[in-house]
C-alpha cells in the first residue's frame, strides 16, 4: 500500500455475520481495507458478494440481525466495530460518513417536503440558526444542480423525477457535511443519460466538499469513470485491490478475469457473451480455500484446500490468489483479458461525452 | 380542494335523494297497519279519515316532496307506534346524546390504548430481531441484564398483544360483552344497570365498546409501522443520523398513521351511533337498536327518518375520511382535473 497517503478509515480483518432464524450467515469473511483521504474507491462484485453489508457496517446500518463478530473499523482513533448504541453511531452517521442509497424513488420520505428533509440533516449536523437553514438548503439544492431551488424547496418527492430525486438524496448527504460519502449503487436505478449526469455531479461535489468517496457498484462502466482504486469483492472477501489502471489492465485474480470477461465490450461478434458458470458459495457454510475455486476452470488443487493470502503485485496492487505464489504454475489469463489494453477507452465514448457534458437540466 | 368538496357534497346529495326515494317508496308498499297504533279497533271510515289527514292518500311524489321539505325544515315527522305522536326529532334528541357520549369516550379509550399497543408491538418485533445477535462492545453485567429484561418485555408485549387481537377478532362481540358484564360487575362490584349519574356504571359499557376498536387500531398500526420501518427512506434517515425515536415518531409513525386516517371518521361516527348489544345489556337508553326496534314494530315514519340519519352519517364519514387523507398525504390530489400547483 502507498503509505504516503493519509488513511482516513482503516478496516482490519472485519467479519460480519447475520443470524437468520438461528442459522449463521458469514457475510464478510475477514476483510481488511485502508481508505485514503480524498480518494475515490470503487467496490465491485456481483449481487450478494457483501459489498453493501461491508460499507453499512461502517455506519452501524446493518439490519438488526447482523453484527460485527470480529475485527476493527478504525476511524478518527476510535474503533467503530465496538459501537452498539444509537447515541454513539449518531456521531458517525451523516456528520462523518454519509450515504446515498440505490433507489431514489423510495429513499425519500414521501410525506415530507424535500426542503424539510434537507433541513433535518442540517439541524442534526451543525448549529445553524433556523432562519438561515432555508437559505442553506436552497444553496445545497442549487449545488446539486436542481433548477429553481426556491420553488423546489417546498415540493414533495413525488413532484420530482428519478434523477432529480437522486440529486435530492445527494443533497441530503452533503447537507450533513460528511468526510466520507458512500454511494451504494447510486446510478443503478437510473437511465443511462441520467447516470452520467449523476456521476459527474458526484465527482464535482467530491472536489468542492473535499470528500472521500466509496462507490459500490456492479457496473464496471461506472467504476472506470469515477474511481481511483478498485476493490473486487467475492463471497464476502476482497479478492483483488489496486488502482483503476492495475485492476482493469493487469488483473491477477481469476475472478477479476471472469468479471472483466463478462463485459459486453470484450465479447467477440457472433459469439455468445461470456458469463461466469455456477453460483457463489453458500455463506451459511464454512468456505474452504479460495471461494472462487469451484467456479474456476483453471483452479489449482491448493485453491480447494487453503485460503490464499494476499500477494503484492505492486505497492498499490494485491490479490488473493495462489497463482501469484512463486511456486504456482503459470496460468495465462483468458485471451479477452489480454486484449483489454486495446480497448481504451473502456467506456462507451457516448457515455464519457455525456458525463463530461455535465449536469445540464434533464 | 374546495371545489372538490363542493362537488363531492353535491354528489352526496344525489345519493341521499336516491336513498330517501327508495326507502320512502318501499315503505309505502307496507301494509297500512304501520300507521296506526290501534288499527284493529278503528272503523274503515276512521282509517280513511286519518290516512287523508296524514297525507298518505296524496300521489307518491307529493308525499315524497312533503317529507323532504319537512326534513329541510328540521321536521322528521312524528312517531306513530313507537311513541305515539311524539316528534321523531324529540325522540332522537333524547336518545342520541347518551350514545354519542358513550361512543366518544370509547373511541378516546381505543385511541389511547390501541395506538400505544400497536406501536409497542411494532417496536417489540424490532427488538426481537436482535435475539441471538452478540455484540463486540464490552458491556457491564447491568447492561446485559437490561438487554435481557428488554427482550423479555418485548416478547411478552408482542405475545399478549397478538393473543388479544386474535381473541377480539375471532370471538363474536356479543360473547365477550356478556363476559365483561358477568365478571366485571362481580369483580368491581359495579351495578349492572346503567345510571347516567353514577360514573362507575359507565366503565363497563365504554370498555366493551372500545375493545373492538382497540384491536383494530393496534392490528393495523402494527402492520403499517412494520411496513414503513422496512422502507428505504427509514434507512436514509438513519444514515443521516436521526435518532431512533426521531425516526419512529417523525417518520415511521406519521407515515403509518396515514392509511388509517381514512377510516377513522367512519369508525368514530359509527361507534357514536350506539351498539345494540351493549346498550341492551346495560339497559342504556341510547340509539343502539332503535332502528331494529322500529322496523319490528312497523313504525314507518321512524324507519324512514332513521335510515335518512344513518345515510347522512355514512356519507359524512366517507367524505371526511377522504378529506383527512388528502390533507395527510400530499401525493393524493382530490379532484384530478385541478392543475397541480
Amino acid at each position: 500500500m502507498d503509505t504516503k497517503q493519509e488513511v482516513i478509515l482503516s478496516v482490519k480483518d472485519l467479519e460480519v455475520k447475520f443470524n437468520l432464524r438461528g442459522k449463521i450467515l458469514h457475510a464478510i469473511r475477514g476483510v481488511s481495507l485502508d481508505l485514503h483521504k480524498s480518494e475515490s474507491l470503487a467496490i465491485v462484485g456481483e449481487s450478494g458478494s457483501g459489498k453493501s453489508v461491508f460499507v453499512k457496517s461502517f455506519m452501524g446500518l446493518l439490519d438488526s440481525n447482523g453484527y460485527v463478530s470480529a475485527g476493527r473499523i478504525e476511524y478518527d482513533g476510535k474503533n467503530l466495530a465496538e459501537y452498539t448504541k444509537d447515541k454513539e453511531w449518531r456521531k458517525i452517521r451523516g456528520g462523518e460518513i454519509a450515504m446515498v442509497l440505490q433507489d431514489p424513488m423510495t429513499s425519500l420520505n414521501p410525506l415530507k417536503t424535500v426542503g424539510k428533509q434537507i433541513c433535518e440533516a442540517l439541524k442534526l449536523h451543525g448549529n445553524m440558526p433556523k432562519s438561515k437553514m432555508k437559505d442553506a438548503a436552497v444553496e445545497i439544492l442549487r449545488d446539486v444542480g436542481i433548477p429553481d431551488p426556491e420553488k423546489r424547496f417546498s415540493q414533495y418527492p413525488h413532484e420530482f423525477s428519478g434523477g432529480m430525486r437522486q440529486r435530492v438524496v445527494i443533497a441530503i448527504a452533503v447537507a450533513c457535511n460528511p468526510k466520507i460519502l458512500i454511494c451504494d449503487e447510486p446510478t443503478t436505478a437510473l437511465d443511462v443519460t441520467i447516470q452520467a449526469q449523476i456521476l459527474h455531479l458526484l465527482k464535482n461535489l467530491k472536489e468542492k466538499y473535499d470528500l472521500t468517496t466509496i462507490y459500490i457498484t456492479h457496473d464496471l462502466g461506472v467504476v472506470a469513470n469515477v474511481a481511483d482504486r478498485i476493490a473486487v469483492m467475492y463471497a464476502g472477501d476482497i479478492v483483488e485491490i489496486g488502482t483503476c489502471e492495475e485492476v482493469f489492465y493487469n488483473p491477477q485474480h481469476p475472478y477479476t478475469w471472469a468479471l472483466l470477461s463478462s463485459l459486453p465490450q470484450l465479447g467477440v461478434k457472433g459469439q455468445e457473451l461470456f458469463s461466469i458458470k455456477g453460483t457463489p458459495p453458500n455463506l451459511f457454510h464454512q468456505v474452504e480455500g479460495d471461494a472462487f475455486a469451484p467456479r474456476n476452470p483453471q483452479a489449482l488443487n491448493i485453491d480447494f484446500a487453503e485460503r490464499p493470502p494476499y500477494f503484492e503485485v505492486s505497492p498499490t496492487h494485491k490479490a488473493r490468489t495462489w497463482l501469484l505464489d512463486p511456486r504456482a504454475p503459470k496460468v495465462e489469463p483468458p485471451e479477452s483479458i489480454r486484449n483489454i489494453r486495446g480497448l481504451k477507452p473502456l467506456l462507451n465514448p457516448e457515455f464519457v461525452k455525456l458525463a463530461a457534458g455535465g449536469a445540464s437540466d434533464e | 380542494m374546495l371545489k372538490y368538496i363542493a362537488k363531492r357534497l353535491l354528489r352526496s346529495l344525489v345519493t341521499l335523494a336516491i336513498v330517501i326515494t327508495i326507502i320512502f317508496s318501499l315503505l309505502r308498499l307496507m301494509p297500512i297497519e304501520g300507521y296506526f297504533p290501534n288499527y284493529d279497533k278503528l272503523s274503515p271510515g276512521q282509517i280513511q279519515a286519518s290516512l287523508t289527514s296524514m297525507g298518505l292518500l296524496d300521489p307518491l311524489p307529493v308525499q315524497l316532496w312533503n317529507f323532504i321539505s319537512g326534513v329541510f325544515q328540521g321536521d322528521l315527522g312524528t312517531s306513530l307506534i313507537y311513541r305515539v305522536n311524539v316528534p321523531i326529532t324529540q325522540i332522537i334528541a333524547e336518545k342520541a346524546p347518551i350514545s354519542i357520549e358513550l361512543g366518544l369516550l370509547s373511541v378516546g379509550l381505543s385511541l389511547v390504548v390501541g395506538i400505544p399497543l400497536g406501536v409497542g408491538m411494532a417496536l417489540a418485533s424490532l427488538v426481537k430481531q436482535k435475539k441471538g445477535v452478540p455484540s463486540l462492545a464490552k458491556k457491564t453485567a447491568l447492561g446485559k441484564c437490561m438487554d435481557a429484561v428488554g427482550m423479555f418485555f418485548a416478547t411478552i408485549w408482542e405475545k399478549l398483544g397478538t393473543i388479544f387481537i386474535v381473541v377480539i377478532q375471532a370471538v363474536p362481540a356479543a360473547v365477550y360483552y356478556l363476559f365483561i358484564q358477568l365478571y366485571g360487575t362481580d369483580l368491581f362490584g359495579i351495578p349492572t344497570l346503567f345510571n347516567k349519574n353514577n360514573y362507575a356504571t359507565w366503565i363497563l359499557p365504554v370498555v366493551s365498546l372500545a375493545l373492538g376498536n382497540i384491536a383494530y387500531y393496534a392490528m393495523w398500526l402494527r402492520r403499517y409501522m412494520t411496513d414503513e420501518i422496512n422502507k428505504d427512506y427509514v434507512q436514509l434517515a438513519r444514515a443521516k443520523g436521526v435518532s431512533s425515536s426521531g425516526i419512529m415518531f417523525r417518520h415511521v409513525f406519521r407515515n403509518a398513521f396515514v392509511p388509517m386516517i381514512q377510516y377513522l371518521p367512519g369508525s368514530i361516527l359509527f361507534t357514536m351511533m350506539g351498539s345494540i348489544y351493549v346498550e341492551s345489556l346495560y339497559s342504556i337508553p341510547g340509539m343502539g337498536g332503535l332502528l331494529v326496534n322500529v322496523i319490528q314494530r312497523q313504525d314507518n315514519t321512524m324507519v324512514q327518518a332513521l335510515v335518512l340519519i344513518y345515510s347522512v352519517i355514512s356519507i359524512v364519514a366517507l367524505i371526511l375520511g377522504d378529506i383527512l387523507m388528502s390533507i395527510a398525504d400530499p401525493r393524493i390530489k382530490l379532484g384530478k382535473k385541478e392543475e397541480a400547483r
